[in-house]
């Protein structure tokens, strides 16, 4: 069997849950049983629903000490869980919370694993899964040796998978050990979709000059109901806050389009964006090595074009 | 206070990334090797600023790898830590690393241990999360921030659109990211006093790797960038739509 891990945070199921059920359906139709789902604590979404992403059972671990999350206790727990339920390959998505666990579930499991799966394992010999490397400048295809495998899946990088279908919810008693940490605050920036969770970005480096020209930027976030984001140098000076810098040492991200304007494209912004599906360079120099990372590219005043592509995006969409 | 950090050996973040013995192997071939940049801007120099609070903290660093990983290690003494460790062994799999790290960490009795948040070449984010597994430790991944009270440590880590704020009693495992510490540059000083600082190498316990990278492959080459006039958004909007189909 293989067991999904689902995500949840404030009582809700994260969005990239979906794709990581979606992903481990697939896995358990190529070796031929079943997906099914496990939560820790209690959330609001209708679990039955599920079911559309091809998991035929929800386990439910309905303890509200697991309403939030303590990497010991929450590993400790889905452990037992996979343990308990037999099954053969444990699937996390590759988010902040499935990177904090799935390497301690598969140390408990005696498992091994593979984090940052790109595709689909191939179970024809043996059982071999391929995962970005080098900051997205390669694949390693990767054979997990042993009767157990843990996965986590890079975020996008397999999409979701709907069909018409219920799933059977089960409450599944573990014993939940003590929490390992005291949580005392929670900050979120209210009323923004998460980076990480955006399947639209826009972005803005220098080439925008200073704080007070992001207006056009965020004209075109809005048009688009896209996420902003922004380089380091822009972090640095403190134009844009420091949660919104995409790059090696800031978020990695990876939308289904990315739009950077006025950015240069270094290496170290690369290695945070690579992933995008689909990328938009707006730059003045036709030269910047962001260009040859690109799908498309406009070269010129930057102060011209994003007004000109906000209203392009607001008259497509009032005629669509 | 006694800290083990973890550090590991990578290649520069700008170096070309190929493969030789029919992609079986990284080409090493002119190729710059660094310390992990997490390891070194924000575990490493942490723990440094936490021993210049207060001067009776220990610092030990730790090393999975060959003699040829020592030049890092090295050079992460000449930023700061009293003595390295390096566990003589070869490998790629995170299983076995951790094992070797968790080693070290069991005999150290430490009250930190610090790892960055990943590294730049396999990108697997496990030590941190294996290791404290292994030792049954409390973990705080994605550390942007960490204060000392006693045994208490207040920390806060990324999270989904904000940041958590969590209290822990040492001994913990963390993984640290951009905000922990800001990066140094080593003095000549640190450099001299690093010449004769310990340097222990010891041998792993023998591990059966749980993963073997069978090939790696670079990705398909960009196709080339499409250009599009400055003024012919209307165009640029025509193709996210119906050709890239991402609006």
């Amino acid at each position: 069997m293989v067991l999904i891990y689902i995500d949840q945070a404030d009582q809700q199921i994260k969005k990239s849950t979906q794709e990581a059920l979606s992903y481990g359906a697939a896995i358990a139709k190529q070796l031929g049983t079943t997906a099914e789902a496990l939560l820790l604590g209690n959330v609001s979404d209708n679990l039955t629903a599920l079911g559309n992403y091809g998991v035929t059972k929800v386990h439910h671990i309905n303890n509200a000490q697991l309403n939030t999350f303590d990497a010991k206790v929450n590993a400790t727990v889905v452990a037992h869980a996979a343990k308990k339920l037999n099954a053969t390959v444990v699937v996390f998505a590759h988010n902040i919370n499935g990177k904090a666990i799935a390497p301690a579930v598969a140390v408990k499991l005696q498992a091994g694993i593979v984090t940052g799966a790109s595709s689909l394992p191939d179970t024809t010999n043996g059982f071999v899964v391929t995962k970005t490397v080098f900051s997205g400048k390669a694949f390693a295809a990767i054979q997990i040796e042993t009767p157990i495998k843990v996965i986590s899946l890079n975020q996008n990088s397999f999409g979701v998978h709907t069909q018409e279908a219920t799933a059977i919810v089960e409450i599944l008693d573990i014993t939940v050990p003590a929490p390992s940490i005291k949580i005392t605050s929670v900050d979120k920036i209210v009323g923004e979709i998460p980076l990480t969770e955006a399947s639209l970005v826009v972005s803005g480096g220098r080439g925008l000059k200073g704080p007070e020209n992001w207006g056009i930027l965020l004209d075109l976030a809005k048009s688009l109901g896209a996420s902003t984001a922004c380089s380091r140098p822009v972090s640095d000076a403190d134009w844009r806050p420091h949660h919104e810098h995409v790059g090696q040492t800031g978020i990695q991200i990876a939308p289904n389009l990315y739009i950077a304007i006025g950015i240069s494209g270094a290496i170290q912004h690369l290695a945070g964006v690579n992933r995008s599906k689909t990328i938009v360079v707006i730059n003045k120099d036709a030269e910047a090595p962001f260009f040859k990372a690109a799908d498309y590219g406009v070269v010129g005043d930057a102060f011209e074009i994003v007004p000109a592509l906000t209203a392009a995006i607001i008259k497509s969409k009032a005629s669509a | 206070m006694k800290i083990l950090v973890c550090i590991s050996k990578t290649p520069d973040t700008t170096a070309k990334i190929a493969f030789v013995e029919g992609n079986t192997k990284f080409d090493e071939n002119g190729v710059q090797w660094i310390i992990n940049p997490y390891d070194e801007w924000y575990s490493l120099v942490k723990a440094i600023e936490l021993k210049e609070k207060d001067p009776t903290t220990i610092i030990h660093l730790v090393t999975v790898g060959g003699a040829d990983a020592e030049p890092i290690i090295r050079k992460a003494l000449a930023l700061g830590g009293d003595e390295a460790i390096r566990v003589n062994s070869i490998s790629n799999d995170s299983f076995s690393v951790a094992t070797s790290i968790a080693q070290v960490a069991k005999e150290g009795a430490y009250d930190l241990i610090f790892t960055g948040k990943e590294t730049i070449d396999y990108n697997s984010s496990c030590i941190g999360s294996m290791v404290s597994a292994m030792l049954d430790l409390p973990f705080v991944s994605l550390a942007t921030h960490l204060e000392l009270n006693g045994t208490t440590a207040t920390l806060k880590r990324e999270i989904e659109g904000g940041e958590e704020t969590c209290e822990a009693i040492l001994p913990i495992v963390v993984s640290c990211q951009k905000g922990m510490a800001e990066q140094r540059i080593p003095n000549m000083r640190g450099i001299m006093a690093a010449r004769t600082k310990p340097l222990k190498v010891i041998e792993p316990a023998s591990i059966a790797a749980s993963t073997t990278i069978k090939t790696f492959e670079l990705p398909p080459a960009k196709s080339g960038v499409k250009l599009i006039d400055a003024d012919k958004m209307d165009e640029l909007v025509k193709l996210l739509k119906e050709e890239a189909k991402v609006i």
